[in-house]
């Protein structure tokens, strides 16, 4: 027999649907410190985790908050926090201790004006590249950018499930005008959605190898408590977690680190595209952004011209498959951003010369219109 | 064929703009079965600055979530109604604060005191709004006055329903009193539209 499906029709904020998807997957521990326009995933979690028997803590900066999430991640908890650029800024240097600790979290950062404290209820794309090379040294980065409420909501759980997959942080952009919009949205309580937790060491305590290299590059990991003693650092380290300077640990150790994720880029790379199979021109874009070009792509074809529109949900790993096919079948890209070019960049490097990359830059704390990509399409083609 | 129905409700900060943005949209979008986003745009003031919220209409899922060509304008002081005017279709509604809209760029306006009347009427100039929300139910065809009135009663803090009826009502009332303007009254489609 079929199970009565419990749905919820809701208008829901991006925020609000970022808190619904992570509870959904899970999250039981929380610590932030609240800032526009990510102070609402803060205020609803204080009140909703709780009452979950989760854990809420306001702690007195983004540098606390993200140690109190490593902190809480390695005890077992699925953690989160949520911030906005001056937030993620002081995050950083946590951020790449949980990506050499191979920490499990999840950081949510609602992109505004910049740099410092820079527009704080207006909107930017200005975090792209902080969130690849924000934290020092060579990393990999998984990095997501919903454009829609449900994928707020979706994303959110997919974050959850990669950063417990892969043992890695995982970083949501979202920018303001996603943040603070409000759509419908349909949540069904007992609806299947995957949920992968963490794969917990099998073996007894004493045979337990903390960093141990397995095919797929992701080591079992313990609780702490759990009677798994094991020592965790931010210096480069051997599989038994202890510094090492010796180069033959060192770098199969960061190429593992990379491995966990290029070998699993048809996982984590996702995108849509939007009529491009006979596109002249492809919008390649991301966040509100996405949205805008889907308008222009709609508006471009009753006028006759044939547009296509190319919407990255992964911003990390960069979706060089997916951007190499649209620069191969269309005679222009052009790639829309609320900054001054972080992913067009991206896109130029790979381009071989079939098409021709263009640009949209705009940084006046205002979204961009659909018609200012038609007519940057008008200009060049 | 799908539609558009963009609307934007402006005013200064602390006048209750962006719950109104909430609400309408609840209204329409959970209580009227209509695809809507809801967007807003505010100063980093607590209260004074700009502040405005735009709800866009359609059957269809919406791309562009912000408002382009206004099918309907609320200007709650005459800042933003000098600010937004020229963002209206030729066959938009404007309906304005006349408590402070005194200059109006167009004689096709709807012209109700807002705040005058929750100040006077009901004792609290707070629920201005909310007497704004009950005209806009009369007088734009986008919305059921049933659907407002729900989504009102669902949003506002408990202890204060009966203070949001009657502002609701209050806007109706001073709506169904004011000269209609002939326009068409809506987009072409809307009306026969399966809700």
């Amino acid at each position: 027999m079929k199970k009565k499906v419990q749905k919820k029709e809701l208008l829901l904020q991006g925020n609000e649907a970022v808190v619904e998807g992570a509870l959904k997957a899970g999250c039981n521990f929380f610590a932030g410190y609240p800032i526009t326009p990510a102070t609402e995933i803060s205020e609803i979690l204080s009140v909703r985790l709780p009452q979950l028997d989760g854990t809420f803590i306001q702690m007195e900066d983004e540098i606390a908050s993200l140690g109190a999430v490593i902190g809480a991640s390695l005890a077992g908890a699925k953690a989160m926090t949520a911030t906005s650029g001056p937030g993620f800024s002081l995050m950083q240097e946590n951020l790449g201790f949980a990506v050499i600790a191979e920490v499990p979290c999840v950081i949510v950062d609602a992109m505004r004006g910049g740099p410092s404290t820079g527009l704080p209820t207006m909107p930017s794309q200005g975090d792209v590249m902080q969130a690849r090379w924000g934290t020092h040294g060579d990393h990999p980065i998984i990095a997501l950018c919903p454009s829609t409420i449900r994928e707020c909501y979706d994303l959110t759980i997919k974050a959850f499930n990669y950063s417990e997959k892969f043992r890695i942080p995982v970083v949501l952009l979202i920018d303001e005008v996603v943040a603070h919009m409000r759509e419908k949205i349909t949540i069904c309580e007992d609806e299947d959605v995957e949920i992968f937790n963490r794969v917990k060491p099998t073996v007894p305590p004493e045979w337990y190898i903390p960093f141990e290299d397995t095919p797929k590059g992701v080591p079992a990991m313990a609780n702490f408590g759990d009677g798994y003693r094991y020592h965790v650092t931010g210096l480069t380290h051997d599989i038994k977690g202890f510094p090492t300077s010796r180069p033959d640990e060192i770098d199969p150790f960061i190429r593992r680190l990379f491995r966990k994720v290029s070998q699993n880029f048809a996982d984590i790379q996702i995108g849509e595209f939007y009529q491009t199979d006979d596109a002249d021109i492809t919008i390649i874009a991301y966040g509100c952004v996405a949205r805008s070009a889907r308008r222009a792509a709609a508006d471009g074809r009753e006028r006759g011209l044939k547009v296509g529109v190319l919407k990255m949900n992964t911003i990390w790993p960069f979706m060089r498959a997916q951007v190499e096919k649209v620069l191969r079948t269309s005679k222009v890209v052009i790639v829309p951003e609320m900054n001054m070019g972080q992913m067009s960049r991206e896109v130029k490097r790979v381009n071989k010369g079939d098409a021709k990359v263009f640009t949209i830059n705009k940084v006046d704390g205002k979204i961009i219109t659909p018609q200012e990509i038609l007519s940057r399409i008008k200009e060049v083609y | 064929m799908s539609y558009r129905y963009d609307i934007r409700l402006s005013g200064s900060g602390g006048q209750g703009l962006i719950l109104m943005g909430i609400i309408l949209a609840e209204a329409i979008g959970i209580y009227d079965g209509k695809y809507v986003a809801q967007t807003q745009s505010y100063g980093p003031e607590a209260r004074g600055g700009s502040s405005k919220a735009e709800v866009v209409v359609s059957n269809a899922e919406i791309d562009y979530p912000k408002a382009l060509k206004l099918d309907l304008l609320l200007a709650m002081n005459q800042k933003s109604c000098d600010d937004y005017y020229m963002d209206l279709k030729p066959e938009g509604i404007l309906i304005v604060d006349s408590t402070f809209v005194k200059q109006l760029p167009t004689p096709r306006a709807y012209q109700i005191p807002f705040t005058r009347i929750a100040r006077e009427k009901l004792k609290r100039e707070m629920v201005a709004n909310i007497v704004a929300l009950g005209a806009i139910s009369k007088l734009a065809p986008i919305v059921s006055s049933k659907a407002i009135e729900a989504a009102v009663l669902a949003r506002v803090p408990k202890g204060t329903e009966k203070l949001n009826r009657d502002a609701l009502k209050a806007g109706m009332t001073a709506a169904q009193k004011v000269k209609k303007i002939s326009f068409p009254s809506a987009p072409a489609g809307f009306e026969d539209e399966d809700t």
